[in-house]
C-alpha cells in the first residue's frame, strides 16, 4: 500500500448517508471545502460527530462570547478541559458541570452513571484531585412510575459510580415538574484542587513526541454517542440503548490514581480525557490547541472486540480513556505507572508539525483531515430568534383574578410536601457525602462546603437553577439563577469566586428556543458582570425536546465560593432558643412563577420576581460581614416556597435539636400570600444573639439604604413555628401555629411516601 | 512496644486498587494524632517496621465481586497475616472489615444491606467491649456517634460462630439508638444482632463497619471516631496516655 491519501477508499457519498450522519447539505459542501475533495466514510464520520451540535457548540458559541471570563483570580478560562481559579495558597480549584440528559433518558443507571465518570476526568485531566460532586437533576411529577423509575436509575447510577471511586456527592438540587417527563435533566458539577502550578492542559505541543493512549479497551459501545446527543427524542427513542455507553467507576480510579502520579513525576506535555466522540475529539482538540498535528495508528489501540474498524474505533465512546502527549523517552515511565495501576496502556502515534489529523491502520491511511478544520473550523449558526407569540399570555396574570390564600396553615404543609422542596434525605443518604473527610456541611443546607487541609480554608459550592423563572422571563430567569447559587454561597460564608454553567435547552432550530437561549445569556452575564463573577467553564445542552416538545429552558449555574476562616462556615438551621431573627431584604408582591402559584393554583404563569442586582449585591456584602464578625449563628435564602417555607426550613432541618420560633410580620399593603409565599428574591433569613442585636443593627445602618432589614421574632425551644401577622389596620391580627414536629414529618417523609418506600425498612 | 515518648509510631495503611479512605486514614494518623502513616502497595509482601496496619475503606477492585473477595488475595495478606499471628494490630474499616471477613482473620461473611441500597449516614453504636486495644479509652457502654457508608455492612454468622462471639465479649460494637438502646430501627443494615464491629478472639484483629476517621477532628463537631485512633495508639505505646 502506498501512503497517499489518493488511495483512501473510493466512496459514493450518497445524500442519505449524509442526512444519516446529521450533516446537513451546506455542512457538507463546507466538508468538501476543507479537504479539497470528497471524505471517504470514516472521514465522514470523523466530521459527523465533531461538527454534531453537542462537541462543536454550533448553535451557542457565537451567544456564549457574552459571558465575563476573565478576573484577576482565573487561572483558566473556557476552552479547556475544565475552568479553575485560584484560591490562594498556591492552589487552584478546578471545576466544570456537564449534562448527561439524552442518555439518562434512554438507560437512567448508566447514562447518569457514565455523566459523573466524564465530568470527573475533565477535572483529573487538569491534573486535580476530585474532591466534590454535586448535580441538578429535573424529572417529571411522582405520580407517574416511569418518572419513579428514571429518578431511582438516575439517584442509584449517580451513586454507583462517585462512591466507588470515593468522590463525595456533597449536594445539589432536584426539581419536578411534567415538562421535564420525556426528557429529564442530569448535570454533574465536579471540583477538585490542584496546585497552581502543576495544572495540566489538553496539549500537544512539539513534533515527534508521543501520543499514548491509556485506560479501557476500545468496544463498539457508545458509537455516534455524541451525535444521539444532539437531536431530538421521538417514542422510538427506546431503540437507541446501544447507543449508551457504560460504566467502570473502578476503572476510573486506577486512571485517577494513575494520572495524579504522572503530574507527580512531570511526565506528561499534554493530557486530554475521551469524552464525546472519543479518540477523534481528544486529538482533533489537543492538535487544534496546540496548531500541531497529530498522526495516530488505530491498529495499536487497545480493543475490545475483533475487526473493528477505523471508523469504529475513531468514533467509539467506550469510557474511561484518556490520550496523553509525553516527549520521548518519558513513554517507558508512563507505561510503567500505568502497569503499576494495571491499566491498558499504548503508544499510537506523534505529534506532527503539519496541522493534519492523519489516521492509519498499519502502513495504510485512512483519514486525513486539517486537525483545525474539524475542531475550531466547524460551522458557527447565529440562528434566528423571536420571542413566542405565547410569551405574554404566559406573563399575563390577573392578581385580581387570583384568590388570596385562605388557609395559610394548610399552605404551607403542602408547600413541604411538595418534592421540589420536601428533603432529599432520601436521594443523598445513597450518595457517600463524607468520603475524603473534606466536607464540613453535608448535603441539606443551602450549599455543601468543603475544607481545604492545611489551609485553614473552605470552599462552598451550589448548584441552582430555575426553569419557571426562565420559561416566563428567560432574561430574569438566568440572572436570578445566578442570583440565589451566589446568595445560597454567601449564607455559606464565602465570597462567590467562579461559576460553571449547564445550559439546557431545546431545539435551537425554532426561534423561540434560540431568543430564550439568547435572553437567558444575556440575563446570566449581566448578573455575573454585576456580582464580579467570572465564568471558567460550562457545557451547552441542545435538542432537549421529545415529540415536538421543548423542556422549559434551563440553565443551571454552579457557583463556588471561598471562605477565608472555618470558623465562618455557616448552616442556615436556627441553633439556640432566644437567638434573634433577622431578615435582610425585602418582601414584594411576587406571585409570579412561584412554587404557591404551582401547587396551590395549579398554575405556571406571570412575571417572575424581579431581580435588582445592586439590591442583591448588597444583601450579599451584608450578610458575609455579619457572618466574618463572627455575629451569624445561622443564615438561609428564601426561595422555592417563600419567607415561610423559609422559616418552617430553618426550624426542622437542625441535624439533632429541631427548634421552635415565634414570628410577627407585618402585611403592609402586601397580598397575605405574597407576604407569606412569595419569593421576592435578595432576602436572606439570619439569626444572631440577642446581645449582639445593638452592634448587628449598627452595622446594618452603616450599608445605608441598600440592605432592608426587619426583625420577624425569636427562635424558641417549643415545638411550634407561631406566625402573627398585623394587617393595616391594628385589629386585623391573624394567628397560625404549626408543631414543628408535623412540619418535619411532612418536610422529611414526602419524597419516600410518594416514591412509595415504606419508611420503617 | 516500649517506644520511647517522643518516637512516632509507624502505622501501615494498605493501599489497594480501589481503596478510597487510605488517604482519610493517612490523614487522622499524621496530621491528627501527629505519627507516621505509611500507604503500603498491596503488591509489597512486607509490613516490617510498621507498628500497626489499617485496612482502609473503599471498593477495593470496584467490589464488582463479593466486596474484598478478591483484595484477600494481594500479596500483602500473607505478611498482615504472619503480622497478625505473632500479635499486631490490624484494624479494618468498611471495606477494610469485608476483606478481613474474606481473608478469614474475623468469622462470618457480609450480605447486602437489607433495604439493598448504598447507605450513607451517622449512625449510634454502642461499646459492648471497652476492653480492647482499639475501645480501652472508651466507657464499657458508651455511645458513640460514627458515619457509615456502605452498600455491604449486613453482617452474618451462623448460629454457632454468633454464639461463640458473643459468649467471649468479640462483639465490640453494636448498632444502637442514641439512648444506647440496640433495637431493630436502630439497626441501619440488618446485620445479625445489630454486630457493627467484631474483635477476633486473640484480639489483636478488629473489624469495624462505620468511619472512624471522618469523625475524628474538631471541625465535624464530632470527634467520637478520635477514641479508636486514641485507644490504638496509646496500646501501642504502652502508656495510659497519648505521648507525642
Amino acid at each position: 500500500m502506498t501512503q497517499d491519501t489518493a488511495a483512501l477508499p473510493p466512496l459514493n457519498i450518497s445524500p442519505e448517508l449524509i442526512q444519516q450522519h446529521g450533516l446537513s447539505e451546506e455542512e457538507y459542501q463546507q466538508i468538501l471545502k476543507h479537504l479539497g475533495r470528497e471524505p471517504n466514510l470514516t472521514e465522514l464520520g470523523v466530521f459527523s460527530v465533531m461538527w454534531s451540535e453537542h462537541c462543536s457548540y454550533k448553535s451557542s458559541r457565537v451567544h456564549l462570547k457574552r459571558f465575563p471570563t476573565e478576573g484577576p483570580q482565573v487561572v483558566q478560562g473556557p476552552g479547556e478541559n475544565a475552568g479553575a481559579v485560584d484560591i490562594g495558597d498556591g492552589l487552584a480549584a478546578v471545576f466544570k458541570m456537564e449534562s448527561h440528559n439524552h442518555p439518562s433518558f434512554i438507560e437512567p443507571f448508566q447514562g447518569a452513571a457514565t455523566g459523573v465518570g466524564g465530568i470527573l476526568r475533565d477535572i483529573f485531566t487538569m491534573g486535580a484531585r476530585p474532591i466534590a460532586l454535586l448535580n441538578s437533576l429535573r424529572f417529571g411529577e411522582l405520580d407517574s412510575s416511569q418518572n419513579q423509575h428514571l429518578l431511582k436509575g438516575v439517584v442509584s447510577g449517580i451513586s454507583w459510580y462517585g462512591n466507588c471511586i470515593g468522590v463525595p456527592t456533597i449536594g445539589g438540587e432536584i426539581t419536578f415538574n411534567d415538562i421535564y417527563s420525556k426528557n429529564p435533566l442530569v448535570n454533574v458539577f465536579c471540583l477538585g484542587i490542584v496546585k497552581k502550578d502543576c495544572l495540566l492542559r489538553g496539549l500537544a505541543k512539539g513534533e515527534g513526541n508521543q501520543v499514548l493512549y491509556i485506560g479501557a479497551k476500545t468496544g463498539r459501545d457508545g458509537i455516534h454517542g455524541a451525535t444521539m446527543a444532539s437531536g431530538s427524542f421521538d417514542d422510538a427513542s427506546e431503540k437507541k440503548r446501544p447507543n449508551v455507553q457504560v460504566g467502570d467507576p473502578f476503572l476510573e480510579k486506577l486512571l485517577l490514581e494513575a494520572c495524579l502520579e504522572f503530574l507527580e513525576q512531570d511526565l506528561l506535555v499534554g493530557i486530554q480525557d475521551m469524552g464525546a466522540a472519543g479518540l477523534t475529539s481528544s486529538s482533533c482538540e489537543m492538535a487544534s490547541r496546540s496548531g500541531t498535528g497529530i498522526e495516530l495508528d488505530v491498529a495499536k489501540v487497545p480493543r475490545r472486540e475483533p475487526n473493528m474498524t477505523p471508523y469504529e474505533i475513531l468514533l467509539s465512546e467506550s469510557q474511561e480513556r484518556m490520550l496523553l502527549v509525553a516527549q520521548p523517552g518519558k513513554e517507558e515511565a508512563v507505561l510503567g505507572v500505568c502497569r503499576k495501576w494495571g491499566i491498558d496502556a499504548a503508544v499510537v502515534g506523534k505529534v506532527t508539525d503539519d496541522g493534519l489529523l492523519r489516521i492509519r491502520e498499519g502502513d495504510q491511511i485512512v483519514a486525513e483531515i486539517p486537525a483545525n478544520a474539524i475542531a475550531e473550523g466547524a460551522p458557527r449558526y447565529e440562528r434566528p430568534s423571536a420571542p413566542p407569540q405565547y410569551q405574554e399570555l404566559l406573563q399575563a396574570l390577573n392578581l385580581d383574578m387570583l384568590p388570596d390564600v385562605k388557609d395559610a396553615t394548610d399552605a404551607l404543609l403542602q408547600l413541604l410536601g411538595s418534592p421540589t422542596i420536601s428533603s432529599k434525605r432520601w436521594v443523598y443518604r445513597q450518595y457517600d457525602y463524607m468520603v475524603g473527610t473534606n466536607t464540613v456541611v453535608c448535603p441539606g443546607s443551602d450549599a455543601g462546603v468543603v475544607r481545604l487541609k492545611g489551609t485553614g480554608k473552605a470552599l462552598a459550592i451550589t448548584t441552582d437553577g430555575n426553569s419557571r423563572y426562565c420559561l416566563l422571563h428567560p432574561y430574569m430567569g438566568g440572572g436570578l439563577a445566578v442570583a440565589e447559587a451566589a446568595r445560597n454561597v454567601v449564607c455559606s460564608g464565602a465570597k462567590p469566586v467562579g461559576v460553571t454553567d449547564c445550559l439546557n435547552f431545546g431545539n435551537p432550530e425554532r426561534p423561540d428556543i434560540m431568543w430564550q437561549f439568547i435572553m437567558a445569556i444575556e440575563g446570566i452575564a449581566d448578573a455575573c458582570r454585576a456580582f464580579d463573577v467570572p465564568v471558567v467553564s460550562g457545557n451547552v445542552s441542545l435538542y432537549n425536546e421529545t415529540n415536538g416538545l421543548s423542556i422549559y429552558p434551563t440553565p443551571i449555574i454552579g457557583m463556588v465560593g471561598l471562605i477565608e476562616r472555618e470558623d465562618h462556615i455557616t448552616t442556615q438551621w436556627f441553633k439556640q432558643s432566644g437567638d434573634i431573627i433577622l431578615l435582610i431584604g425585602e418582601t414584594r408582591e411576587d406571585i409570579g412563577g412561584t412554587e404557591y402559584l404551582k401547587v396551590l393554583h395549579s398554575r405556571e404563569q406571570g412575571m417572575p420576581p424581579w431581580l435588582d442586582v445592586e439590591r442583591e449585591q448588597a444583601v450579599h456584602h451584608c450578610v458575609l460581614t455579619l457572618i466574618q464578625k463572627g455575629w451569624v449563628e445561622s443564615a438561609h435564602d428564601c426561595s422555592e416556597g417563600g419567607l415561610l417555607v423559609t422559616l418552617a426550613e430553618c426550624c426542622l432541618t437542625h441535624p439533632s435539636t429541631p427548634l421552635g420560633a415565634k414570628i410577627t410580620l407585618s402585611q403592609e399593603r402586601l397580598r397575605f400570600d405574597a407576604l407569606l409565599f412569595g419569593e421576592s428574591p435578595s432576602r436572606i433569613v439570619i439569626t444572631i444573639k440577642e446581645d449582639n442585636f445593638t452592634q448587628v443593627k449598627q452595622c446594618i445602618q452603616d450599608m445605608g439604604s441598600k440592605v432592608p432589614m426587619s426583625v420577624l421574632g425569636q427562635v424558641t425551644d417549643t415545638n411550634q413555628l407561631t406566625v402573627t401577622v398585623q394587617g393595616e389596620h391594628s385589629q386585623n391580627v391573624r394567628h397560625m401555629s404549626w408543631p414543628v414536629t408535623e412540619l418535619a414529618d411532612r418536610w422529611h417523609n414526602s419524597l419516600e411516601q410518594q416514591l412509595g418506600i415504606d419508611q420503617s425498612s | 512496644m516500649g517506644k520511647k515518648r517522643h518516637d512516632p509510631l509507624n502505622i501501615g495503611i494498605i493501599v489497594f486498587p480501589g481503596s478510597n479512605c487510605d488517604r482519610d486514614c493517612a490523614h487522622v494518623v499524621s496530621e491528627v494524632m501527629g505519627h507516621a502513616a505509611h500507604l503500603i502497595w498491596h503488591q509489597e509482601r512486607t509490613v516490617q517496621g510498621m507498628d500497626a496496619i489499617i485496612l482502609p475503606g473503599g471498593f477495593s477492585y470496584g467490589d464488582y465481586l463479593r466486596t474484598g473477595s478478591i483484595a484477600r488475595f494481594s500479596p500483602i495478606m500473607e505478611a498482615i497475616l504472619e503480622f497478625s499471628n505473632q500479635g499486631g494490630l490490624v484494624l479494618g474499616i468498611c471495606n477494610g472489615f469485608q476483606i478481613l471477613l474474606e481473608a478469614g482473620f474475623l468469622p462470618g461473611a457480609m450480605l447486602r444491606n437489607t433495604d439493598l441500597s448504598f447507605i450513607c449516614e451517622d449512625t449510634y453504636v454502642r461499646v459492648e467491649n471497652a476492653a480492647t486495644p482499639f475501645t480501652h479509652t472508651c466507657k464499657p457502654g458508651q455511645i458513640l456517634k460514627l458515619p457509615i457508608a456502605h452498600a455491604e455492612g449486613n453482617y452474618y454468622a451462623d448460629p454457632v460462630t454468633l454464639s461463640a462471639l458473643q459468649a467471649t465479649a468479640q462483639i465490640v460494637f453494636r448498632y444502637c439508638d442514641k439512648d444506647g438502646h440496640a433495637t431493630t430501627t436502630s439497626n441501619p443494615n440488618g446485620s445479625i444482632d445489630n454486630i457493627a464491629g467484631i474483635r477476633n478472639a486473640q484480639g489483636n484483629v478488629l473489624g469495624i463497619m462505620p468511619h472512624p476517621e471522618r469523625c475524628a477532628e474538631e471541625i465535624f463537631r464530632n470527634q467520637n471516631g478520635h477514641l479508636i485512633f486514641e485507644s490504638m495508639l496509646i496500646s501501642l505505646l504502652g502508656k495510659t496516655s497519648l505521648a507525642v
